[in-house]
């Protein structure tokens, strides 16, 4: 599988990738780690006519804490999220989500801004960043802006970038209460066919795979505030979700994971 | 036959580390990709969306614009290149149903991957380029998905076959005592199951390239094939290639498990290409293509009937298969099911015996031979339907086995199926299977977790089994229909410098043959292994072969080595009498020396005798120069492996996850010339059987459309999802070669995919389950014990 | 384009098309062929390379994007002094067979060890869930990982 022709800028700052992408329009595509485009672009599924490839802003690169909040570059790599001794130690719970996307060589070149601008509910690291009710913050030609994660993810790889703006990092609360992510496939390397994340607690609930978006898991969240039991609440984990179907777990089975895992998640949180 | 129970120079039986891995460690090995061909155009094959359709229109004229296409052709523009269909060596009856299949479709598509265009480039990119633009009109016709369609005749696919049923092959050699014995039987068992489709996926995709010489008429032929030898026959047949003008090289090769093991489209159209354009031509699978355009395994339905007594002792056997050959057929499609015909009463003693395959052509990819190839699935049902006898009498799955072995004192044992097992002693392969995986602990940790009410269940599955390798001799095989012969050859060659060359009409694709064949060749003339090469997989260095594949290369290939080897040592002594003054019979060859037997200090070195036979300055009258001996071995039978595997899974009732957390297997693959690799064959072929029980499947939609196209969505296993497994042996030579080998190549796959779904199957019974399909994935395992309970749980 | 990049210790020039596939310049435009091709989809790890001293898939990365790295293929491990300890163990613990998923194989293992120097079998196991094998059942493969790590 090859490539369609294609071009290619490398930028070295925001403003020139910025500048980049208002010159080529829609036809243009950011490239980060490119560990999800490539595929696609091998499958000629999709078939930008120009990549901006923005490895080479090194400002984008990352982590900081700085009083309550840790922020993190959009070219941060997975790896480098997993590895973060400061990250483990204000948000474990995003360093360990980091430390089970995929193979450590797709962690080595993958990038927590490509994989929250790609959007695939059926990633890892987007519904961290929901449960851990973070922010995405883009830049665009009318400048820089902040994104709830909650308002960030629109539909199926959709998300609230516009065309001529792109993600430059995620600011997420420090968060050391308890957490758990249950990722569940069939082979290690495997997306998962259901996951479930759970933050600061049972504050944050999301669910990876249930629909079109990566999903906070609202029922659950309520159910936790009004004194529910883990199993009480991990019950109405699938509430309102529209899972698809595919190989690997039609949508009941899939709801019915939502909730097992829930409740695995929630006591592996230390909820009883 | 004198069976060499414990050969003699000390190197067969040693774990010696693999001559072929340095090459392959480095990357020096060469595989089929990595050949540089200067000036070659590239193929990209345009391939059918659609399961079932007529071609109404290709317009080329897109693709033909693009930089650097050189010609896009369609079946039409090709038809004129062939002498013949693509071949099919195994009409299995007189009457056999067989359809026409060309390397680019003529008129219509019958599977999603069929060729029907061919774009050629000066470049892979631009191959690739170019097919994007061929644009093909198609109409849809109804597609025949499920073998039960396409018994049904209501939509036939080869229409000038007037049905979609290829054959019917019965074995009932007493078909009144069959009956008789099901209406006498105290329990009758019968049980359905369904061999799901298998992509092979051996790492190395296929590849191909011709390379022509136009002046002269040669042609050289390179493929990642199994069988470089039989497809330069078949190849100059259908392409019109006169034989001896044709050279096939199997380069390095990245496995092959059976898939490549056929005359695919893509190699006569590179043929045929090359012939065209004057100039190298050559094609690389991708994987996704791979999913389509490579054949796939088993694919069919069973039905099993066991007739036992009161105590369980079996009967009879019936099996009715039902077989899925795909839109065509390839190389030995329709053979496959009936390598499996004579085996569905496994390893037990059974006097009546009755097989019943019925082949089907669907609107699928062509299936073919799969690692152990009729076998696992013959297994599979016998293995599978001996736990449902056990539960019918109420004893122990080892003790429904234990029962019904075949006796050791029954050897060799005339099967009811009318073939020979050679030997076998059964009892200790599953006692000490038992003992590894601590049977008996097992049971009561089991026990207590039911009793508990634990939601994570223990399961034992056991699978004993016998499978034939070696398939041979070429006269059984003519009674089977079966296209070609089951001998090998081997040349054995001792240079002046008394370092060995040794020719093999085997052709390795993983299997550590050179290593292997080195060994056989050291022990016997006490040379270092490491001064022997072996040479292979080219037909004009080893011209004669019938490659690999049916574990056969060391039992009908490394016996064809040894006997080489004596009869270059039955030579050489005749040299080294003469240098001795002595007679030939009193010598024997120890360590590389002649020596005159009890006459100490009378000896000369094997070296000086190769010499002597170099120079031929003083030979013994009569005698020719050179040592070299070549031998091609046709054996007398089969050979017929056995052992005992055992399966520990644990299951998560409430996501259905299986988990295997222990196996033990006993095999008993006769003599071993070299544990390692028996090793390592017995954990490949496990982890390739479980990936059947547990992960893989070719899923296809109504349509014919594949859903498991690629590595992501077809579940080859990772070490994530495998364990370390416990391994032992039995050794029982084998009677029908010197060397007193059997084959190891197959077992681990054969056994496993029963074992698994037996542990399966114990570890839910408690909860009602009583089947199980393949694959178990989590989400068809959590149904069962839904529906087991009557609803959701 | 032109790209520059370091490849086995040699500096590299090169005019690429962007959308060339790093495994694809690696193998057609350097001749290095140790790194093999086996999937589309980023999932078997045949072509595993080593860019910048971690494991990367080749076949997941443009050429472009390789730009001023620094790349060590198969080809680059064994020297005068035979082959790399991961090459070595690979041959005495016979972890491999066809050889096929061998270059990449042995680069992703390298780069764990290196990354993770504590692993047990299980955690090599995990390690290597991005990289398929079809012959050895991996259980060779983990033991000769063992065998090499610090």
């Amino acid at each position: 599988m090859i490539p369609a022709p294609v071009g290619y800028i490398r930028v070295d700052s925001t403003e020139a990738a910025l500048a980049a992408l208002g010159e080529h329009g829609d036809e243009a595509k950011i490239l980060a780690g490119g560990q999800s485009l490539i595929p696609l672009m091998r499958f000629r599924l999709a078939a930008p006519s120009m990549l901006v490839d923005i490895a080479g802003i090194t400002e984008l690169s990352g982590i900081s804490v700085v009083g309550d909040t840790v922020s993190i570059g959009a070219m941060t790599t997975h790896s480098a999220l997993e590895h973060s001794g400061e990250l483990a130690e204000a948000c474990p719970l995003l360093a360990h989500v980091a430390s089970v996307v995929g193979d450590p060589a797709i962690r080595h070149r993958g990038t927590l801004g490509g994989s929250l601008a790609h959007a695939d509910p059926a990633s890892d690291l987007p519904a961290a960043v929901l449960a851990l009710g973070g922010t995405l913050v883009a830049s665009g030609s009318n400048g820089s802006r902040e994104i709830a994660a909650t308002e960030f993810f629109t539909g199926f790889l959709e998300s609230a970038l516009g065309a001529d703006e792109m993600l430059t990092g995620i600011k997420v609360p420090v968060s050391t209460g308890g957490w758990s992510y249950q990722k569940f496939n069939r082979r290690a390397q495997d997306w998962a066919i259901v996951g479930a994340m759970v933050a600061e607690g049972g504050a944050g609930v999301a669910l990876v795979n249930m629909g079109a978006t990566p999903l906070r898991a609202s029922a659950v969240e309520s159910a936790l505030a009004g004194g529910a039991s883990s199993v009480e609440a991990a019950a109405s984990a699938a509430e309102g979700t529209e899972p698809s179907s595919d190989n690997n777990g039609d949508a009941a089975y899939r709801k019915h994971l939502a909730q097992v895992l829930t409740g695995r998640a929630l006591r592996d949180a230390g909820m009883e | 036959m004198t069976v060499t129970d414990n050969p003699t120079g000390g190197i067969i039986g040693q774990a010696r580390l693999r001559k072929e891995d340095p090459a392959l460690l480095t990357g020096e090995a060469k595989f089929m990709d990595d050949l540089v061909l200067p000036g070659a155009l590239w193929v990209n094959c345009v391939r059918s969306p659609h399961a079932h359709a007529t071609i109404d229109n290709i317009d080329t004229t897109a693709a033909l614009a693009v930089e650097g296409v050189t010609a896009v052709y369609t079946g039409a523009d090709l038809a004129e290149d062939w002498a013949g269909p693509l071949p099919c060596a195994w009409p299995v009856t007189d009457d056999m149903k067989s359809p026409d299949y060309w390397p680019v479709a003529q008129g219509k598509v019958c599977h999603v991957g069929d060729i029907v265009a061919v774009v050629v480039a000066d470049s892979r990119y631009v191959a690739a380029d170019g097919a994007e633009g061929v644009v093909v009109d198609y109409s849809l016709l109804p597609a025949v998905i499920s073998i039960e369609d396409a018994e049904s005749d209501q939509v036939v696919i080869h229409e000038g076959l007037g049905t979609n049923v290829s054959y019917e092959w019965p074995l009932i050699p007493d078909p009144e005592g069959v009956e008789a014995a099901f209406a006498n039987a105290t329990h009758h068992v019968t049980e359905t199951y369904v061999h799901q489709r298998l992509i092979p996926a051996p790492m190395e995709p296929r590849g191909v390239a011709a390379v022509p010489a136009p002046h002269n008429g040669d042609m050289i032929l390179y493929s990642s094939t199994q069988i470089p030898h039989i497809l330069k026959v078949m190849a100059a047949l259908t392409v019109g290639i006169p034989e001896h003008k044709m050279r096939v090289i199997a380069p390095a090769v990245g496995g092959g498990f059976g898939c490549k093991l056929g005359v695919y489209p893509e190699e006569i159209l590179c043929l045929a290409l090359a012939v065209r354009h004057g100039v190298p031509v050559r094609w690389t699978e991708g994987r996704t293509e791979a999913a389509t355009a490579t054949i796939q395994g088993r694919a069919q339905r069973q039905t099993i009937e066991l007739a036992a007594d009161e105590n369980g002792k079996l009967l009879a056997v019936r099996a009715t298969l039902l077989a899925d050959m795909g839109a065509y057929f390839q190389l030995i499609t329709p053979g496959v099911p009936l390598l499996g015909a004579f085996l569905f009463h496994g390893l037990y003693d059974v006097p009546l015996y009755s097989f019943t395959c019925k082949s089907v052509f669907t609107n699928l990819t062509p299936t073919d031979a799969y690692r152990g190839a009729g076998r696992p699935e013959a297994t599979y049902a016998i293995e599978r339907a001996m736990d449902v006898l056990a539960l019918a009498v109420g004893v122990e799955p080892d003790e429904i086995r234990s029962l019904n072995f075949i006796p050791t004192e029954k050897f060799p044992y005339d099967s009811p199926a009318g073939l020979v097992f050679d030997s076998g002693d059964y009892q200790p392969a599953l006692d000490r299977a038992k003992e590894l995986i601590n049977w008996e602990e097992r049971r009561a940790e089991q026990a207590e977790r039911q009793a508990a009410g634990s939601k994570m269940h223990l399961g034992l599955g056991i699978s004993t089994y016998v499978e034939m390798c070696g398939l041979a001799p070429s006269r059984v095989l003519a009674s089977l229909n079966y296209g070609a012969g089951g001998w090998e050859s081997a040349t054995v060659r001792i240079l002046p410098t008394c370092k060995i060359q040794v020719v093999t009409g085997a052709t390795p694709h993983g299997q550590g043959h050179e290593t292997a064949w080195s060994m056989i060749v050291a022990d016997r003339l006490g040379v270092d292994p490491d001064d022997v090469e072996v040479l292979h997989s080219d037909t004009a260095i080893s011209p004669l072969g019938l490659d690999t594949y049916g574990s056969r290369s060391l039992s009908v290939g490394g016996t064809a080595i040894w006997m080489a080897t004596e009869r270059v040592v039955e030579k050489a002594s005749l040299i080294a009498a003469h240098m001795l003054e002595a007679n030939a019979d009193d010598l024997e060859l120890t360590n590389g020396v002649f020596n005159v037997k009890g006459t100490p200090g009378a000896e000369v070195p094997l070296a000086e005798v190769a010499f002597a036979a170099f120079t031929a300055h003083d030979l013994p009258e009569g005698l020719e120069p050179n040592l070299q001996a070549e031998v091609t071995w046709d054996p007398p039978n089969f050979t017929f492996p056995f052992g005992a595997h055992i399966a520990l899974v644990e299951i998560d009732e409430e996501t259905g996850e299986v988990e295997i957390i222990d196996y033990a297997a006993v095999d008993d693959c006769g003599n071993q010339v070299n544990p390692m690799i028996v090793e390592g064959q017995v954990h490949g072929g496990i982890v390739q059987g479980i990936g059947q029980a547990l992960w893989e499947e070719a899923i296809y939609d109504e349509d014919g459309q594949c859903r498991s196209t690629n590595l992501g969505d077809y579940l080859v296993p990772s070490a994530a999802e495998t364990i370390d497994m416990k391994l032992d042996y039995t050794v029982t030579p084998s009677p029908t070669n010197p060397l007193g080998v059997k084959g190891i190549g197959e077992a681990g796959t054969i056994a496993s995919t029963p074992a698994v779904m037996n542990a399966v199957v114990d570890a839910l019974r408690h909860l009602g389950v009583t089947e199980m399909a393949m694959p178990a994935s989590p989400m068809r395992v959590r149904r069962s014990i839904e529906n087991a309970q009557g609803g959701a749980v | 384009m032109e790209i520059s990049l370091t490849v086995n210790g040699d500096t590299q020039s090169a005019d690429v098309e962007p959308r060339t596939l790093l495994v694809h310049f690696l193998r057609d435009q350097l001749g290095l062929t140790g790194t093999n091709i086996g999937c589309d989809t980023s999932s078997c790890g045949a072509c595993t390379i080593l860019v910048d001293g971690q494991s990367a898939k080749s076949c997941n990365l443009l050429a472009v994007q390789a730009d001023g790295a620094e790349i060590t293929t198969i080809e680059g491990l064994a020297g005068a002094d035979g082959l790399h300890p991961m090459q070595q163990a690979f041959h005495e613990s016979h972890a491999l067979q066809c050889g096929y998923c061998t270059p990449g194989m042995v680069m992703a293992s390298i780069s764990l060890v290196e990354e993770y120097p504590n692993l047990d079998a299980d955690g090599v196991r995990e390690g290597l869930e991005g990289n398929l094998c079809r012959c050895t059942g991996y259980q060779n493969i983990v033991k000769a990982v063992l065998s090499v790590k610090k």
